[in-house]
């Protein structure tokens, strides 16, 4: 028990003193994890919505596919984007391997299967709803669309989030494309694993609760914003 | 904005329409002219809602022809206006309900907002204008709804039963603005549950009987003397003291 304590005093010392190295790791956590949201979702939310709306041939199949693709295991993603980007791979030349950069493509190929799933769900069941009046008024396809998105757009925020969750708390793709390397690739969850396999568990304690407390404070701002606009906009 | 040729009559050949291996209507035939306000009547299921929804194009018959003055479906809608029962408003501010409608009809982005203000003071809801639509109260948004329809200057306007959920205060509102489009020139066609407001807003009444179309007549000579044992069971049972 006393370990338990020690390591939970010395992490709390480490999180009010800002420590400079934790400092770094949590920044670049966030850099990376807020990046490939980013671009997921602006692949993913008209993905999602053209996959609600559209009907076009192998719709039903590719729905199937970004279901399934929401539960993609991030070393599998990690093993394929490490070879697409290794020396030999076809994107070698690009020299992004064990780089931010590496990091920010694989969370994004996880995360864009979560958005655009939660979305193609959302906005499928705006379209229930929607679907004459819109038919009616001489909206469909592309437009309809992106009529749908912006009208549930609080809605999204919640798939949004889900994306988010998922890219800062995993771990297996970042370890192998990025390599946890001191001061360049170091994230959140890669120190966790290695202080934790070092015996440091005063710093992997500190960086899990951090990691506790971003996703939790990134979700109750979502929340109440989420409240207010349905406030404001019924 | 018909002014590249009206769409009316509306002609409608043997239509009928099932879903799931039930028939929902069948043999519609029926020409339907520029004036007169249409009323269609009918009890639960008679198929009124899906009448209308094939004449304003958003299904398409199991059989038959469904033409405007010659034309498709797809090419008249434009000229189509439709209300349904429960309003259906986007998340932005009245006006741009209305704007956005505008945008769908390629009207000139400088010309949207004067128009839909233009058509919001027609219904009476100038006032609320910037509000968003979905906070408004539910006779407030099927006003808006109807605003809506208004600033797109149909040729026809199909209304279905878009006084069922509303009290008599926010009926008597909408029952206003219906005639300000028939005053228009604006060809309603409309089903009802309520047969006052039938009476009230008709000029002419199509009956409709499990799925078939059992009588046309004017209101007052439907009313006064229904044709079909159908329809005189109908009205008999809705309207027990006549």
């Amino acid at each position: 028990m006393t370990a338990i304590a020690d390591a939970l005093r010395e992490a709390a010392a480490l999180v009010a003193g800002a420590d400079p190295a934790l400092a770094a790791i949590v920044a670049l956590s966030l850099q990376v994890s807020l990046a490939a949201v980013g671009v997921a979702t602006a692949v993913a939310l008209p993905l999602g919505a053209l996959l609600a709306v559209g009907r076009f041939p192998g719709r039903r199949a590719l729905v199937v596919l970004v279901n399934a693709f929401m539960g993609l295991p991030p070393v599998v993603v990690g093993l394929l984007v490490y070879l697409l980007l290794s020396r030999a791979g076809p994107l070698g030349e690009l020299g992004l391997l064990f780089t931010p950069g590496a990091m920010v493509i694989a969370q994004t190929l996880l995360v864009l299967p979560i958005v655009a799933a939660l979305c193609r769900q959302a906005v499928e069941d705006a379209w229930r709803e929607y679907e004459e009046q819109l038919r009616s008024l001489g909206a469909s396809g592309a437009r309809a669309a992106l009529t749908l998105v912006w009208d549930i757009r609080f809605s999204l925020v919640t798939a949004v989030l889900a994306g988010l969750g998922r890219a800062l708390s995993e771990v297996g793709a970042v370890i192998i494309v990025g390599g946890n390397i001191e001061g360049v690739t170091r994230v959140m969850t890669t120190a966790i694993a290695l202080e934790t396999s070092k015996g440091d568990l005063a710093l992997a304690l500190a960086l899990g609760f951090i990691l506790i407390a971003l996703v939790t404070l990134f979700n109750a701002a979502a929340q109440l914003v989420k409240e207010a606009a349905e406030r404001r906009y019924g | 904005m018909a002014d590249d040729g009206r769409i009316l009559p509306l002609e409608l050949r043997g239509v009928s329409f099932a879903a799931g291996g039930r028939t929902i209507l069948a043999g519609i035939s029926a020409r339907i002219e520029a004036g007169p306000a249409t009323i269609i009547l009918g009890a639960n299921g008679a198929g009124k809602s899906v009448l209308m929804r094939l004449m304003h194009g958003l299904l398409a018959p199991s059989g038959g022809e469904i033409s405007w003055n010659g034309r498709d479906g797809a090419a008249a809608r434009r000229h189509q206006a439709m209300v349904f029962q429960r309003p259906v408003l986007l998340r932005r501010s009245a006006l741009h309900n209305v704007t956005y409608a505008l945008a769908l009809a390629g009207v000139p982005a400088a010309e949207r907002e004067a128009l839909a203000l233009e058509a919001l003071r027609e219904v009476g809801l100038a006032g609320v204008a910037r509000r968003p639509a979905r906070v408004l109260s539910g006779g407030e948004q099927q006003r808006l709804a109807l605003a809506r329809a208004w600033a797109l200057h149909p040729e026809v306007l199909f209304l279905d039963e878009p006084t069922a959920n509303l009290d008599p205060g926010a009926t008597r509102e909408i029952e206003t603005v219906i005639r300000a489009f028939d005053a228009a020139g604006t060809k309603i066609i409309m089903s009802t549950h309520n047969l006052g407001q039938a009476r009230r807003l008709g000029d002419e009444v199509l009956y409709l009987h499990e799925g078939r179309l059992v009588e046309r007549a004017p209101v007052e000579e439907f009313f006064r003397r229904p044709r079909s044992p159908e329809a005189a069971a109908f009205l008999r049972g809705e309207l027990p003291w006549l």
